[in-house]
């Protein structure tokens, strides 16, 4: 145990910059393959849920596209445009649009109908009503559902370095082909989880802070104590 | 200031939510929409911001067509306070206050001091301005909505029970201090509500809607002197019929329709016959056709005892008399201010119909207090009563 350790230590020590790029890498991907999903998504879910009787069918073909196994989908995508990065990006593109779409209409629609009916009474245009109300009052749960679609994003990466893509996936499979290849599997695996787990902390966090219902009350406490009485 | 012409609303088939609903409000006028649930009351009043599209019938605000107008603009130039108060989470209390002068691009520092303003109307502090709606109370929160009505200064304003969820004390301080608010700035308020105690006390005129018809529109002494009919007196409640009495119920109702009268062609023997049989020490004059002519009392008729004289002969008493459509209340510190035992009540020609005796201020005291069983009512009662005396 000890000994795969400080062997894991020693292959860090001495491939450091090339485990820091392929860390880079690997998140690149994954972010890359979410903001473009984000893109489309928001809007659509936004259009779903402000026309109602397209959400049953929108999100069931996400649904669908959900239920294709990581690999199957990759490989369909490699088929069509080859080996290289571009390939996982544009799966993860795929992926990623059912938990945004998701979580953008669940957002939105579940935005309280007497704050709707409150700015409409004051005179906001639909626009406005989506700027000013719907979006900030939906923000947190549509960070929910990119903090969901990142930390898939970075496990089907890990997939990705067999179709090409390069990224801590590629470490591991290093370590696959060579005997006893224990130390380097795990040097590739165990910065991969930490990913995944910063990212959901960090992401989490963002969610936490653009949580709508706000109160100073927090900070302001302590200001209080602070301040002679 | 605001019009409706056959207004209707129907949402699905044939139920009509409102029904060919015609009314006038006066700028500067408090109306107080009032019914059951159900009876069309928001419907009513999401027509006059166009929230709901009237179904027949056209809604003019000061003379324009409300459907003709631009929606967004026409909702900025009114005030509205909904019902459950919704305000933004999400927004400090000044962003809150002034949304509106916000969409109507107001520079920043013209909002800020806005609302400063604004909070001060109803004695909050500027620390409150940085707050967001959940560090707030129920009471504050529901003045914040108000104030939000207030913000872009509409001549109108539109409130939804902005009141219902309150404690009855804050509830009470809060429409007190409201009613004084709108005659201070003018505002001319269309208000729902389906509590009559609030409806009263703040109301100019109350419209009263039924299965989205208007049943009765008035003043709220109109409509307790005169409810259109059952469904009104029941909704207005008896007790507080009998309790509103004393202040708004005219002469006529509570007078002694058979006073002790004598024909001006008797002669005074009679008189003194008819005064010993009723056990009155006066007597009230008629002629023929019920006029009231004056009184005589028994030491006129014993200055004149030795002549043989009828009424007529001799000369009466001028005698004050209150119309029959007065106030009783008006009437009945007139008699203690007078300090007559009795007033004769007359219609328009001085026709002599009753009168009004000290024992009926005792039947008004006895209704108010035996008659209805909140405490409080009563002291005001009392209160009104020994103010008269003063
Ligand atoms: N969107 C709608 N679709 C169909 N019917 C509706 C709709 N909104 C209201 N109604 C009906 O119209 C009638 C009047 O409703 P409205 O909300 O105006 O009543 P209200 O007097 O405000 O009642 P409450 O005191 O309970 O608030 C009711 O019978 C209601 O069921
Ligand atoms: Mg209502």
């Amino acid at each position: 145990m000890f000994e795969v350790l400080s062997d894991v230590i020693q292959y860090y020590m001495q491939n450091f910059s090339y485990i820091s790029q392929e860390f880079f890498r690997h998140f690149l991907m994954a972010a890359y393959g979410v903001l473009f999903a984000a893109i489309v998504a928001i809007p659509l879910g936004i259009t779903i849920a402000r026309f109602g009787r397209l959400s049953n069918w929108g999100i069931q073909l996400a649904n669908i596209i959900q239920t294709i196994p990581h690999l199957a989908m990759l490989s369909i995508f490699m088929i069509a445009m080859g080996l290289g990065a571009n390939t996982v990006v544009v799966a993860l593109f795929f992926y990623s649009i059912l938990p945004i779409v998701k979580n953008t209409y669940t957002g939105i629609v579940n935005v309280d109908q007497v704050l709707l009916d409150s700015g409409k009474a004051m005179g906001m245009t639909k626009g406005q009503l989506l700027r000013m109300v719907e979006i900030p009052l939906a923000l947190s749960v549509i960070m929910a559902g990119l903090r969901n679609a990142l930390v898939i994003a970075i496990g089907i990466v890990a997939i990705g370095a067999f179709f090409g893509a390069g990224g801590l996936g590629d470490i591991i499979i290093r370590g696959t082909n060579v005997t006893d290849g224990t130390a380097i599997i795990l040097a590739g695996a165990i910065p991969t989880a930490l990913m995944a787990i910063i990212t959901d902390l960090i992401m989490g966090t963002l969610e936490k802070l653009l949580h709508p219902v706000k109160s100073v009350k927090d900070d302001k406490e302590n200001v209080d104590h602070a301040a002679p009485a | 200031m605001l019009k409706f012409e056959n207004v209707s609303k129907i949402y699905s088939g044939n139920h009509y939510a409102v029904q060919n609903l015609s009314f006038e409000v006066e700028k500067g006028e408090f109306i107080v929409f009032i019914g059951p649930s159900g009876c069309g009351k928001t419907t009513t009043m999401k027509m006059i911001n166009r929230l709901i599209d009237p179904t027949e019938g056209v809604i003019s605000i000061d003379d324009k067509d409300s459907n003709l107008q631009d929606t967004v603009q026409l909702r900025r130039d009114i005030g509205y306070v909904i019902q459950q108060i919704g305000l933004f989470p999400h927004m400090t209390i000044q962003e809150n206050v002034t949304l509106v002068p916000r969409l109507l691009k107001w520079s920043k520092e013209k909002r800020k001091e806005r609302a400063k303003e604004l909070l001060k109307l109803v004695d909050m502090g500027e620390e409150y301005l940085t707050r967001y709606p959940n560090e707030l109370s129920g009471g504050q929160q529901q003045r914040i909505g108000v104030l939000r009505a207030l913000a872009a200064d509409p001549p109108l304003i539109l409130m939804d029970e902005p009141f219902g969820a309150l404690d009855p004390i804050t509830r009470d301080t809060l429409q007190g201090e409201f009613k004084d608010l709108q005659q201070r700035l003018g505002k001319t308020i269309v208000f729902v509500t389906h509590d009559m105690d609030e409806a009263l006390k703040l109301a100019d005129r109350m419209l009263i809607l039924k299965d989205g018809k208007l049943v009765q529109i008035g003043t709220p002494d109109e409509i307790l002197t005169e409810p259109a009919n059952e469904f009104v007196e029941e909704f207005i409640g008896k007790e507080r019929l009998i309790q509103m009495r004393a202040n708004v119920e005219t002469v006529e109702h509570m007078m002694n329709k058979h006073p002790v009268t004598i024909h001006e062609s008797a002669s005074l023997s009679v008189a003194i016959q008819v005064m010993r049989e009723k056990r009155v020490d006066s007597l009230l004059v008629t002629d023929s056709e019920g006029y009231l002519k004056g009184y005589v009392d028994i030491e006129m008729i014993e200055s004149n005892r030795n002549n043989n004289k009828t009424i007529a002969d001799i000369h009466l008493t001028k005698i004050h008399t209150v119309h029959k459509k007065a106030r009783l209340r008006d009437s009945i510190s007139r008699i203690l201010k007078l300090g007559a035992s009795y007033v004769p009540v007359v219609d328009d020609d001085m026709r002599l119909l009753g009168i009004l005796t000290r024992a009926t201020l005792v039947d008004v005291v006895y209704d108010s207090i035996w008659g209805h069983e909140d405490p409080g009512k009563e002291d005001q009662i009392a209160a009104t009563v020994e103010e008269s005396v003063l």
